[in-house]
C-alpha cells in the first residue's frame, strides 16, 4: 500500500512540471509575454523594464521557468496591473468557490446516486426510462445553458432563488451550485445505473442469493459496495474539474469566487490574473486525481499494489 | 539446401495461410460491423439522432434553405421584439432577426464539433496505434506527452490559449474555426490515444497478428490491415460521443467572450449576448431559442454514440 501511494506520487512529479511548464511555455515561450497584460492599451515603457526584470526574460526560457517556479511555489503569483496581488485574491475568494464546489458535489452524489439505484433496480420499466432520458436531456444542455435559463425560471419568474450571489452566503449559492452539479449528477445516474445492473447479474451475487439472503443484503451490501467504486471516483476527480468548471457558473451569478477572478482577467485583459488563476486551478485538479488514485487503491483491493 | 527448401515452403505455404487468414477476417469484420448495423436499425433513437443530424448538417451547408433574412442585417426600428409572424424568434438588440442568426449559427458549432472529432481521431488514434505498436521507450514518451496535456481540463485550456492568442476578427470564419479547432484537438488527443493503445495491446497477441507477422507481413501492413480494423470501435464510439463535448466547449468558450467573437455567428456568442440580467429579463427569447438549438444539436450527437456503442458493446446495454 504504501508503496502504492509513493509510485502514484513520483508518477505525478513529471506531469506537474510538465503541465506547469507548457503553461510557462505557452506564456513566455511562444509569442510576447507583456501581450495582453496592460487592459486595452498598449503597456508603458517603465511596466516593460520591470517586467523583463521581475520574470528574468533574458534569462533562457528553462531558467526563466525555474525561477517562475519558485516563486510560484513561495506564494508569490505577481501582482495585477491595477495592482491586486493575485495570490492574496486567490487566496480571499477560496472559500466561496470550495462553498459552490461542496454544494454541487453532495448534490450529484445523493441525487445521481440515489437515481442511478433507482434505474438500475426498475430496469426496463418507466422509472429506468424517466432516469435514462432525462439523464441524456441534462447531459447535453450545456452548464452555461442550464445557468441562464434557471436565473431566468427561479431566479427572475418565480423569485425563489437570489438572482445574483455576490454575498457568497450558502443560500446564494444553493441554486448556483445545483446548476454547477447539474451535468456531474446526469453523469453519475448513467454510471451508477451501468454498474448497478452489471453487478446485479454477476457471479458473486447470484451466489449471495442462492445462499438465501434476502434482497436487502444481496443488493444494499454485496452489489451496492462495489458498484459505488466508479461513482465515487468520478465525484473525487470531479471535485477538481469544478474549481475550473465555476467560471461559467460564477460568471452567470456575479460570485466572487476564483473562477468570477478568472473571468474578471479575462474582461479586464490582465494577463497576470488569467495565467496565475489558471497555472493555480490546473494544480488543484492535478492534486485531486492523486488524492482519488490513492483513495481508489483503498477501496478497490483489486488494484495492483505492486 | 536450407535456402531452396524455404522457398519451396513458403511458395506452397503461403497462398492458401493467406487466402484463409484473409477470408476469415473479412468475414470477422463483416460480422462485428453487420451485427452493429443490425443492432443500430432497430433503434428508434439511432434514427431519431440521424433524422436530426442530417437536418443540421443541411442547415450548416445551405442555410438558405431554412431561411432568405440576412442574419447580419440590424433593423434598430425592431430591436428586442418578441417573436411575431414576421420574426418568427423575436429579433435582438441590434435589430437582427433571432431565426435567421440561430439558423446561420450551426454552421460554426458543427465545423468545430465534427472537424475537431476527426482531429482528435487521426492524432490520437495514430498516437495510441504507434505507442501500443512499437511500446518500449517510443510508448513510455507518447504516454507522458499524453498525460501533461491530458493534464490540463479542456476549458481551461481553451481559455489561456485564445486569450494568449485572440482569433483574428479580420480572417475568414474557417480560419477561425481552425484555429478553435487546432487548440482543442491539442488538448483533446490524449484520451483517444490512450483507448486506442489499450485496444492495440489486446489485438495484439492474438494469433492472426502473429501469423500475419510470420508470414512477413510489414509493420505498416500489419497496423493498418490487420490491427486497425479489430481496435478502432472503441474509439469511434467516444469520438462521437466527445462531438457534443467539443460542439459545448466551443460555445463556451464563445460565451465567456474567448474564441469565437462577433461577427462571426454561432449560437455561444448569442447566448453569451443574450444572458446579461438585463436582458434575460426584457427579451428571454433571445437566449431561449439558441440555446435549444445548441441542446438539440449535442443531444443529436450523444444519442448517436449511445446508439453505437449499444450496438458495437451490447454487454453495456
Amino acid at each position: 500500500m504504501g508503496s502504492y501511494v509513493l509510485r502514484r506520487l513520483l508518477q505525478m512529479i513529471p506531469v506537474i512540471i510538465g503541465a506547469t511548464f507548457l503553461i510557462f511555455a505557452m506564456v513566455f515561450g511562444i509569442g510576447d509575454p507583456a501581450a495582453g497584460r496592460c487592459g486595452e492599451r498598449a503597456c508603458p515603457e517603465a511596466f516593460l523594464v520591470q517586467f523583463r526584470q521581475e520574470y528574468n526574460l533574458d534569462e533562457p526560457l528553462v531558467v526563466q521557468y525555474g525561477l517562475y517556479m519558485a516563486k510560484l511555489l513561495s506564494g508569490d503569483f505577481g501582482e495585477s496591473f491595477s495592482g491586486l496581488s493575485v495570490a492574496e485574491e486567490l487566496l480571499n475568494r477560496w472559500p466561496t468557490t470550495i462553498r459552490l464546489a461542496v454544494i454541487a458535489v453532495c448534490f450529484e452524489a445523493l441525487v445521481g446516486i440515489a437515481a442511478g439505484i433507482l434505474a438500475a433496480l426498475r430496469k426496463g420499466r418507466f422509472l429506468d426510462y424517466l432516469v435514462t432520458l432525462s439523464s441524456l436531456l441534462i447531459i447535453s444542455i450545456p452548464v452555461f445553458v442550464v445557468g441562464s435559463l434557471s436565473q431566468l425560471v427561479f431566479g427572475i419568474r418565480l423569485g425563489i432563488f437570489p438572482v445574483t450571489a455576490t454575498e457568497g452566503g450558502w443560500f446564494d449559492l444553493l441554486l448556483p451550485g445545483l446548476v454547477l452539479g447539474s451535468f456531474s449528477v446526469a453523469y453519475i445516474a448513467r454510471l451508477m445505473r451501468s454498474t448497478m445492473i452489471e453487478n446485479l447479474r454477476s457471479d458473486y451475487v447470484r451466489t449471495a442469493r442462492a445462499k438465501g439472503l434476502g434482497p436487502g443484503r444481496t443488493v444494499g451490501v454485496h452489489t451496492l459496495r462495489n458498484s459505488m467504486i466508479p461513482a465515487i471516483t468520478y465525484i473525487g476527480y470531479d471535485l477538481g474539474a469544478l474549481m475550473g468548471g465555476a467560471v461559467v457558473t460564477e460568471r452567470i451569478f456575479n460570485i466572487n469566487g476564483i473562477g468570477g477572478f478568472l473571468f474578471y482577467g479575462i474582461n479586464t485583459k490582465d494577463g497576470t490574473i488569467v495565467v496565475g488563476t489558471v497555472t493555480c486551478l490546473v494544480l488543484v485538479y492535478l492534486l485531486a486525481n492523486l488524492l482519488v488514485d490513492v483513495l481508489y487503491g483503498v477501496l478497490d483491493p483489486r488494484i495492483s499494489h505492486d | 539446401m536450407t535456402d531452396p527448401s524455404g522457398v519451396a515452403v513458403s511458395e506452397f505455404g503461403t497462398p492458401p495461410a493467406g487466402e484463409e487468414r484473409e477470408g476469415q477476417e473479412r468475414q470477422q469484420a463483416r460480422s462485428l460491423w453487420s451485427d452493429a448495423w443490425r443492432e443500430l436499425r432497430r433503434n428508434p433513437l439511432f434514427w431519431i439522432s440521424v433524422v436530426l443530424i442530417v437536418v443540421l448538417l443541411t442547415m450548416a451547408v445551405a442555410p438558405q434553405l431554412f431561411t432568405s433574412t440576412d442574419p447580419r442585417f440590424g433593423d434598430l426600428a425592431v430591436a428586442r421584439q418578441p417573436p411575431s409572424a414576421e420574426h418568427l424568434f423575436g429579433t435582438t438588440s441590434q435589430g437582427y432577426d433571432v431565426y435567421a442568426r440561430v439558423i446561420h449559427g450551426a454552421r460554426a458549432s458543427i465545423l468545430v464539433g465534427v472537424l475537431t472529432s476527426i482531429g482528435t481521431v487521426v492524432v490520437g488514434g495514430l498516437i495510441g496505434l504507434v505507442s501500443g505498436f512499437y511500446g518500449g521507450w517510443l510508448d513510455a514518451l507518447l504516454s507522458r506527452v499524453g498525460e501533461i496535456f491530458f493534464a490540463i481540463p479542456l476549458l481551461l485550456a481553451g481559455i489561456l490559449t485564445f486569450y494568449l492568442f485572440p482569433p483574428d476578427l479580420e480572417d475568414p470564419l474557417i480560419l477561425q474555426v481552425l484555429t478553435v479547432v487546432g487548440v482543442l484537438v491539442l488538448f483533446g488527443w490524449p484520451s483517444l490515444a490512450r483507448l486506442m493503445r489499450g485496444a492495440v495491446l489486446q489485438v495484439k497477441p492474438n494469433d492472426y497478428v502473429n501469423a500475419a507477422r510470420a508470414l512477413g507481413a510489414s509493420a505498416p501492413r500489419l497496423i493498418f490491415q490487420h490491427i486497425l480494423p479489430n481496435a478502432v470501435a472503441p474509439m469511434i464510439v467516444v469520438a462521437t460521443l466527445n462531438l457534443g463535448t467539443y460542439i459545448a466547449v466551443e460555445a463556451t468558450l464563445a460565451f465567456l467572450g474567448i474564441g469565437l467573437r462577433s461577427p462571426a455567428i454561432s449560437w455561444g456568442i448569442d447566448i453569451s449576448l443574450a444572458s446579461s440580467i438585463g436582458l434575460v429579463r426584457a427579451a428571454p427569447h433571445m437566449l431561449i431559442f439558441p440555446s435549444i438549438f445548441l441542446t438539440v444539436t449535442i443531444l443529436a450527437f450523444i444519442m448517436l454514440g449511445d446508439a453505437i456503442r449499444d450496438a458495437i458493446d451490447p454487454k453495456l446495454k
